[in-house]
């Protein structure tokens, strides 16, 4: 079983017709992701991936035909906030949006809309949920995890990859893997996904990846230490990053003395979380 | 992107944010003429983008033209922490009763605007912060209700300002929230806010930092990048498409992901050696991306080993291979250099990479240990 995604995900792809929109979305049908529809304003009407998928104009049209529950945004930046609140008026409840690179303003505004919704944001700049086995949404490699108890959390893309597939080596599964993104103000926060992986009756302990910037991993700890009693183990990237320059992320960035890894790893290992010091250690903690 | 101090105050003033009357000048004849303008003693202040110009004597008080055409000509022959001063500000001198701090910023934890004063203003806030933190007052703004009233009143209030200055003092508050949301800025700033002599708010001094993602919208404020604020190799790395940032180290690394490569220098890192870069080369890279960036890693003076680390998923591991052999047989360099691909071609990669004698590594702790071992190596030799 898993978190947030599984085999009865009904998935929408906003900006389906485009390079990458087109590509993962037929990365995540071969794994077995039921892609119901997708979203291209002015190409309503066609079909794509040899018929299989049709596109509508809306997301309210798609959701009507298709009674899809879930939206992968593909869109480009400028777009990506507007796409966010059309599914949210659509109704539908999970969205998660891939697109980097959305300015900080428009994202305050959506998350704060958000507040007042029913509807869930993972993101943006996130590579997605995986839960092995059942369901894929978004670019994380399907063939580099296999079903398993472990829940993954993290801000990164290509380095949770480098977990999952040092957890396969070690024949380790994971229930679910969920990326909430690099950027500074996004939807949905560790917090939330870690409260899911304690109710989960499938995910027995659960990895946490966190990075420089911000607070959020120390707001986790916190949270872990009063609310997780699962065993949690983390990683976090950019001790040897300097003050005042953004790591790639736009979230990475040591401002005003706060966002230091050293601060999050010892928040982490004071609320009894196993901190490791090279991503390839945390096998050995879930053994 | 970071606003200079003159640009900042021209915005704040378009909003209706009183600033000193005064000018730019890129010559010493000019502030001079600028200061007969303006007339009476004047305050000569280099322009570049950090802090503490006035510590590095980067800001003069001058009385007469010919002083400030003097004083100009020192400041602009000034290099203040590396960076070359090209243009000051001339601005005629405000007697100050006292100083106050207002700005606003992005709470990432609350994910919403904060807007602060504090009545120590002139100083480092984040140095009251620290020493005094019960001198600052923060509101939070909702992003989809802007600035209200109230809430600039709830600062004057709090920090104490004489009544006859609030209504004054909620107009700035209103302008400076209005620059920020319409500049997509991150930061902006008045430090100090002055009370002056014969009673009036002026804002003495600005800052303002933009959100790069938003500059597509802002074209306006995209051409008043200074380019001495990015070193030229972060620069060229911007073109490619290239996240770069240059470090002190002396292993050079690529790596495809931000986090990841993060991870990669923390590992370099304990194996006793510093890295010489952060560069991401980001999802998907062909071969000429691979070589740019392999390009921007050897012109490092520092770089002693060079290490790559690539986790292929929409990166194909044979492409950066191809990247990587190009620049070799160009460069002819002998730098010893470790690759760790893993992910889509990774047979293809590496057997084309062990032809060309680069060292192959089987995981990032291995790459690692090798890499480091081989620049202390080359140290000896």
């Amino acid at each position: 079983m898993s978190i947030l995604i599984n085999k009865d995900t009904r998935l929408i792809v906003q900006g389906i017709t485009g390079r990458e929109g087109i590509f993962h979305t037929s990365r995540m049908m071969e794994y077995g992701t039921q892609v119901v529809a997708g979203v291209t304003p002015g190409k309503g009407g066609e079909w794509v991936l040899e018929g299989k998928v049709p596109v509508f104009d809306t997301v309210h049209l798609a959701v009507e035909i298709t009674g899809a529950n879930t939206s992968v945004i593909f869109v480009p930046a400028r777009f990506a906030p507007d796409a966010v609140l059309e599914a949210v008026d659509a109704g539908i409840t999970l969205i998660v949006c891939i697109t980097e690179g959305i300015p900080i303003r428009d994202m305050m505004k959506v998350r704060q809309y958000l507040n007042q919704q029913g509807s869930r944001l993972v993101g943006p700049n996130s590579p997605g949920l995986l839960s092995p086995g059942e369901c894929k949404v978004g670019i994380i490699p399907g063939h580099i995890t296999q079903p398993g108890n472990i829940g993954v959390v993290s801000r990164s893309g290509t380095l949770t990859y480098e977990v999952l597939y040092a957890l396969k080596l070690q024949a380790i599964g994971v229930s679910t893997c969920v990326g909430i993104g690099g950027d500074p103000i996004y939807g949905t926060s560790f917090i939330d996904v870690l409260g899911m992986f304690e109710v989960d009756a499938h995910t027995d302990k659960i990895v946490l990846i966190g990075e420089i910037g911000g607070t959020d991993e120390e707001q986790a700890a916190e949270y872990i230490s009063d609310h997780i009693t699962k065993p949690v183990i983390a990683f976090i990237a950019g001790r040897t990053a300097p003050p005042g320059k953004r790591m790639g992320h736009a979230g990475a960035i040591v401002e005003g003395g706060a966002g230091l890894a050293s601060d999050k790893i010892a928040a982490l290992e004071s609320a009894g979380v196993s901190v490791v010091e090279y991503p390839e250690n945390i096998s050995d903690f879930l053994k | 992107m970071k606003l200079h101090e003159y640009r900042s105050k021209l915005l704040f003033s378009k909003c209706g944010v009183p600033i000193p009357r005064g000018r730019v000048a890129l010559t010493a004849h000019e502030a001079k003429t600028i200061a007969r303008e303006l007339g009476g003693p004047v305050v000569i202040k280099a322009q570049v983008l950090v802090g503490g110009r006035g510590k590095a004597g980067g800001i003069r008080l001058v009385h007469t033209p010919e002083e400030a055409e003097e004083a100009a000509r020192q400041i602009l022959g000034m290099q203040i922490k590396g960076l070359p001063v090209r243009k000051v500000l001339v601005d005629e001198v405000a007697e100050i009763r006292s100083e106050i701090y207002l700005g606003v910023t992005n709470d990432r934890a609350a994910r919403c605007p904060v807007m602060i004063a504090s009545a120590e203003g002139g100083i480092d806030i984040e140095e009251v912060a620290r020493t005094h933190p019960e001198k600052i007052v923060r509101i939070h703004i909702d992003p989809l209700l802007d600035l209200r009233e109230y809430q600039a009143r709830h600062l004057a209030v709090s920090i104490e300002l004489p009544r006859v200055h609030w209504r004054n003092f909620i107009d700035i508050a209103d302008g400076l929230y209005k620059v920020f949301t319409t500049s997509d800025a991150t930061l902006a700033e008045i430090n100090p806010l002055v009370i002056t002599g014969d009673n009036r708010l002026l804002a003495l001094d600005g800052k303002m930092v933009l959100d790069d993602n938003a500059l597509f919208r802002q074209p306006d404020l995209a051409e008043m990048r200074d380019l001495d604020e990015e070193a030229p190799t972060e620069r060229e790395a911007r073109r490619y498409g290239l996240s770069y940032v240059k470090l002190d180290g002396t292993i050079g690394c690529m790596v495809n992901g931000a986090g990841l490569a993060m991870a990669t220098m923390d590992v370099i890192n304990s194996f006793g050696a510093q890295p010489a870069n952060f560069l991401d080369i980001g999802g998907g890279a062909g071969a000429e991306k691979v070589a740019a960036a392999l390009h921007l890693i050897l012109k490092d003076a520092n770089v002693q080993a060079v290490m790559f680390n690539i986790f292929g998923g929409i990166t194909r591991c044979d492409e950066v291979a191809r990247g990587i052999l190009t620049t070799l047989d160009e460069y002819k360099s002998d730098i010893p250099m470790v690759a760790r691909l893993v992910g889509t071609n990774e047979e293809e990669g590496n057997k084309l990479l062990a032809e060309a004698k680069v060292i192959t590594a089987t995981s990032l702790t291995d790459a690692a240990e090798k890499v480091v071992a081989l620049a202390v190596e080359s140290q000896l030799q």
